[in-house]
């Protein structure tokens, strides 16, 4: 019965990772790619990591797993905020057809007045 | 098992073509920032091959460290747009 | 006494990656909690009266159940538009207006922002924050800041303030 949970939740979250590998060579520009990367190998891990505890049952393996877990949620979405602050603040604009940039209208007012 | 393997390399491969392609910097860190992430699936899943918590020490690291790692690469990609 | 929780914190800690109560683990654990307690204790943004509040702690369960049902949300929509041929998105920076005052509270609605269904949060100044929208419905920055934000805020306002 563990097993197959276990294994369930191992092809969702393999097929996730796919996903979000996928979303990171398609689309066009990088904050659509941190969104899609991001979302899915973060929920795609963490399920892999939770079948570790239906596999090998309430053990210092698991133990590690789910302190993983919380590692992993705490830290891939700070990362990404970095990473698309920095892609913003180092000049890189919006794909073509994004529909409003209100951080870059905000900031090169503020540039203007100093 | 050997299933699930090939297809997070499959992943490796698909983030790899990212970071040789990628029209800019944040791109590719972008890619070796998955590429961290996905390192740790890869040792959960030997973690359940091998019923071994030697692995999955090896991912707590590795999740950490690859963390420290972005944080530094987007400070450095940040510093060199702009002087503030 | 706030050192103090962070000492059982970071030894609690510890002691689950170990795994094993042996007195020589004890004694390594509770030195270098002791060590990075004193060296990193100012950092750490945590009122020890806060957290050991019960009513605190059944709102952060609450928070994490739909925080969780929003991830899995977020992932079916990123493989919809992701698996379609078309990629039907619409993207662009919008800016929020968030309530929440305490440092800790605003890093959770962050966090949470990213993981949910197309949003990724860009950068925070004073009370706003720019949030990068995969596909934008609307032009009106109330509804934005409603479909965005509002969701997690409450929640967070009882658990951190």
């Amino acid at each position: 019965m563990n097993e197959t949970i276990g294994l369930i939740l191992l092809i969702v979250g393999v097929s996730f990772d796919v996903i979000g590998c996928i979303g990171l060579v398609r689309l066009p520009d990088i904050y659509n790619r941190l969104q899609a990367a991001t979302k899915c190998v973060t929920l795609g891990t963490c399920m892999i990591l939770l079948s570790v505890l239906f596999y090998t049952g309430f053990n210092p393996i698991a133990i590690k797993a789910l302190l993983c877990i919380w590692f992993v949620l705490m830290t891939s979405p700070t990362g990404a905020h970095a990473i698309a602050r920095a892609a913003h603040r180092s000049g890189i604009r919006l794909w073509e057809k994004s529909v409003m940039d209100k951080y870059a209208d905000d900031r090169e007012g503020s540039e203007d007045k100093a | 098992m050997i299933v699930f393997i090939s297809l997070l390399v499959l992943c490796v491969f698909l983030c790899l073509y990212r970071v040789g392609k990628g029209p800019t910097a944040p791109d590719r860190t972008v890619a070796i920032d998955i590429l961290g992430t996905l390192v740790v699936g890869f040792c959960a899943i030997y973690s359940i091959i091998t019923k071994k918590d030697l692995y999955m020490n090896i991912g707590i690291s590795w999740a950490l460290l690859s963390f420290i790692g972005t944080l530094a690469l987007a400070k450095y990609l940040e510093g060199r747009g702009f002087d503030e | 006494m706030k050192r103090f929780v962070h000492f059982l914190l970071l030894l609690g800690i510890w002691l689950l990656l170990t795994w094993s109560l042996h007195w020589q683990e004890v004694l390594v654990g509770v030195v270098v909690a002791l060590i990075a307690d004193l060296l990193l204790g100012d950092i750490f943004p945590l009122n020890a009266v806060k957290i050991l509040s019960p009513v605190r702690f059944f709102w952060f369960l609450v928070y994490t159940v739909t925080f969780f049902f929003y991830v899995i949300k977020a992932n079916f929509d990123v493989a919809y538009r992701v698996l379609n041929i078309n990629l039907p998105i619409k993207p662009g920076i919008v800016k929020v207006r968030t309530k929440l005052n305490t440092e800790m509270a605003r890093t959770f609605l962050a966090n949470s922002i990213t993981l949910t269904p197309g949003t990724l949060s860009v950068d925070i100044v004073g009370d706003h924050i720019y949030v990068h929208w995969i596909n934008i419905s609307t032009d009106d920055p109330k509804q934005e800041t409603e479909i965005i934000v509002e969701r997690f805020e409450k929640l967070l306002e009882r658990v951190f303030e």
